[in-house]
């Protein structure tokens, strides 16, 4: 497997505290043109947590994501992010909560009328709190932990999918969110690609201990999230067995027909004797 | 094709009108909340204005010159060619500048602001946006409706200004009149009403262009298919608005400067 390597000056492991959540679903539904899409869901997401969500196409996975940004709201239930209920603010509150939130969406959903740097430093120049030598700063230090120093020049066409991936992962933690949220980030990627991604991932987790919500179609991912930590010693990912006392962070939770059927660890979905998540995991 | 009843269409069509006076309202109050985006407001200026020049510079040229043929013709067999400077220069400022240059620039800038937002709807660029805590109204609408507004009052300027050009090329150099006298009696028939009717309508005309071309780029639904029928929608809906509004401004303005 290869490595990320990276020239960011990083700092020293953040454990994850004491399960108190930064995301709460409490009693969550939500339907489209007549067709329930998620069905009186509640689960939390604890600071430092990473939470795999999974299911078939249409399951409700991406909706979740955008009831935390608050992008929609549910027809019922309610959603406490980083202590605020999303599901009562307005629009206008909301932008202020979304600024400790990072997303990567299922597509990168990069501005293509601005160039890498502007599309990483989008939040900061909307902020206008930073000198541009501070946002470039920043920028070059977002894109140093993706790898893609060389790409501030060009424009999102210019950049393959992977790339593209990546420089939106820059986006996202630019100004170092308390919670991300991707959306697919490995979908339609090829191996190689997807693999560099969640490497940027389980190493978002472990150096910043940011908590996040992942939705994914590979179970393959999961997984090695769910073994794998990065030691910011040596700069790589490296298997839990390496390493037996150090705990993952990170658990599953499986949606079927808009409903939640699986919330644990890899070890409870290990054992799980449920039929449809066997078939689904095997 | 799927059949509506009545009444889901009735309430599609209220909704979409419900939509649309929400847009149009949240685009004026934006102007006046913070932040401002005003190299956005010049950047649109420039892509609007400066844009759809050569549109508007040869739709008002050609107007004035076809305008003044046609009417050289009636005003002959009354002897009164005399006055054919007079019947351009009102015909342009009062009615044909203001409305032929709001068509034009519908058709130009209606259609691309709905396929430019329609497009980051579709792949995601507009939530993007709103979850990097940008509100779109801010940041993309209300800066076309201010540049579209504030442009297409200088353009219909022009577009009157090079019809009266376009209508003394032809009087002079096919008619055979001579420029003195048609320029004479063009300025002096000219009064505030008429130069009041021709500068306001292209204010209300800009915010119709560009607050439907707003909706229908932000309504988009369904990939690429669905901003094309968005661009589609949006140079119709606006063209037909501007001459259904014109006619009521007209009549509406001609009561309060008491015009018979």
């Amino acid at each position: 497997m290869s490595t990320p390597t990276s020239t960011i000056a990083v700092p020293s492991p953040t454990p994850p505290e004491s399960a108190s959540p930064v995301v709460v679903f409490d009693d969550v539904s939500i339907a489209f043109d007549e067709k329930q899409v998620l069905k009186e869901i509640s689960f939390q997401l604890d600071k430092g947590e990473t939470k795999a969500i999974f299911g078939v196409a249409g399951a409700g996975k991406s909706t979740i994501l955008k009831l935390t940004l608050g992008l929609i709201k549910p027809d019922r239930g309610h959603i406490r992010v980083l202590g605020e209920d999303v599901t009562t603010m307005k629009e206008q509150d909301l932008f202020e909560l979304r600024r400790k939130i990072g997303m990567v969406f299922q597509e990168s959903a990069l501005f293509d009328s601005l160039n890498v740097r502007d599309n990483v430093a989008f939040r900061l120049m909307e902020e206008g709190e930073s000198a541009p030598e501070e946002i470039e700063k920043r920028v070059r230090e977002a894109l140093s932990f993706v790898e893609l120093e060389n790409t501030v020049d060009l424009f999102p066409s210019e950049l393959s999918g992977g790339m593209r991936r990546r420089v939106a992962i820059a986006r996202a933690i630019i100004t170092r969110p308390e919670v991300i949220l991707y959306d697919s980030p490995t979908g339609g990627l090829d191996p190689v690609t997807s693999t560099t991604i969640i490497e940027l991932i389980v190493k978002q987790r472990d150096v910043y201990g940011t908590s996040s919500l992942l939705v994914t179609h590979r179970l393959q991912d999961a997984f090695v999230m769910a073994s794998h930590y990065f030691d910011t010693q040596t700069g790589h990912m490296w298997p839990l067995r390496d390493d037996p006392k150090r705990k993952i962070p990170m658990k599953f939770l499986i949606l079927r027909e808009g409903e939640i059927i699986f919330d644990g660890d890899i070890q409870e979905l290990a054992q799980t004797r449920d039929e449809y998540i066997r078939e689904y995991i095997s | 094709m799927e059949l509506t009843s009545p009444t889901a269409f009735a309430k599609d069509k209220i909704e979409a009108l419900q939509e649309y006076s929400a847009l149009a309202g949240n685009s004026v109050a934006s102007l006046f909340t913070r932040p401002h985006y005003f190299p956005d407001m010049v950047q649109q200026a420039d892509l609007i204005g400066f844009g759809s020049l050569p549109i508007v510079v040869l739709t008002g040229f050609f107007t004035g010159a076809v305008l003044t043929l046609n009417s050289a013709n009636s005003l002959e067999r009354f002897g009164s060619l005399s006055l054919l400077g007079q019947l351009v220069s009102v015909g342009m400022v009062r009615e044909l500048g203001p409305v032929l240059t709001g068509l034009m620039v519908a058709g130009r800038n209606s259609s691309g602001m709905a396929s430019e937002l329609g497009s980051m709807i579709v792949t995601e660029q507009i939530d993007a946006m709103r979850a990097l805590g940008t509100d779109p109204m801010k940041k993309l609408v209300a800066p076309r409706v201010a540049s579209t507004v504030f442009m297409l009052f200088f353009l219909t300027i022009i577009s009157d200004l090079l019809g009266l050009v376009g209508g003394s090329a032809v009087a002079s150099l096919l008619l055979g009149l001579d420029y003195r006298q048609y320029w004479s009696s063009a300025w002096q028939i000219l009064k505030f009403q008429d130069v009041f009717m021709g500068l306001f309508k292209p204010l209300v005309f800009g915010f119709i262009i560009s607050t439907i071309g707003c909706y229908y780029g932000l309504s988009a639904k369904g990939g690429t298919q669905g901003v094309g029928r968005a661009t589609t929608q949006a140079v119709v809906a606006s063209s037909v608005i501007i001459l259904l509004v014109d006619f009521f401004i007209t009549k509406f303005l001609m009561a309060m400067f008491g015009y018979s």
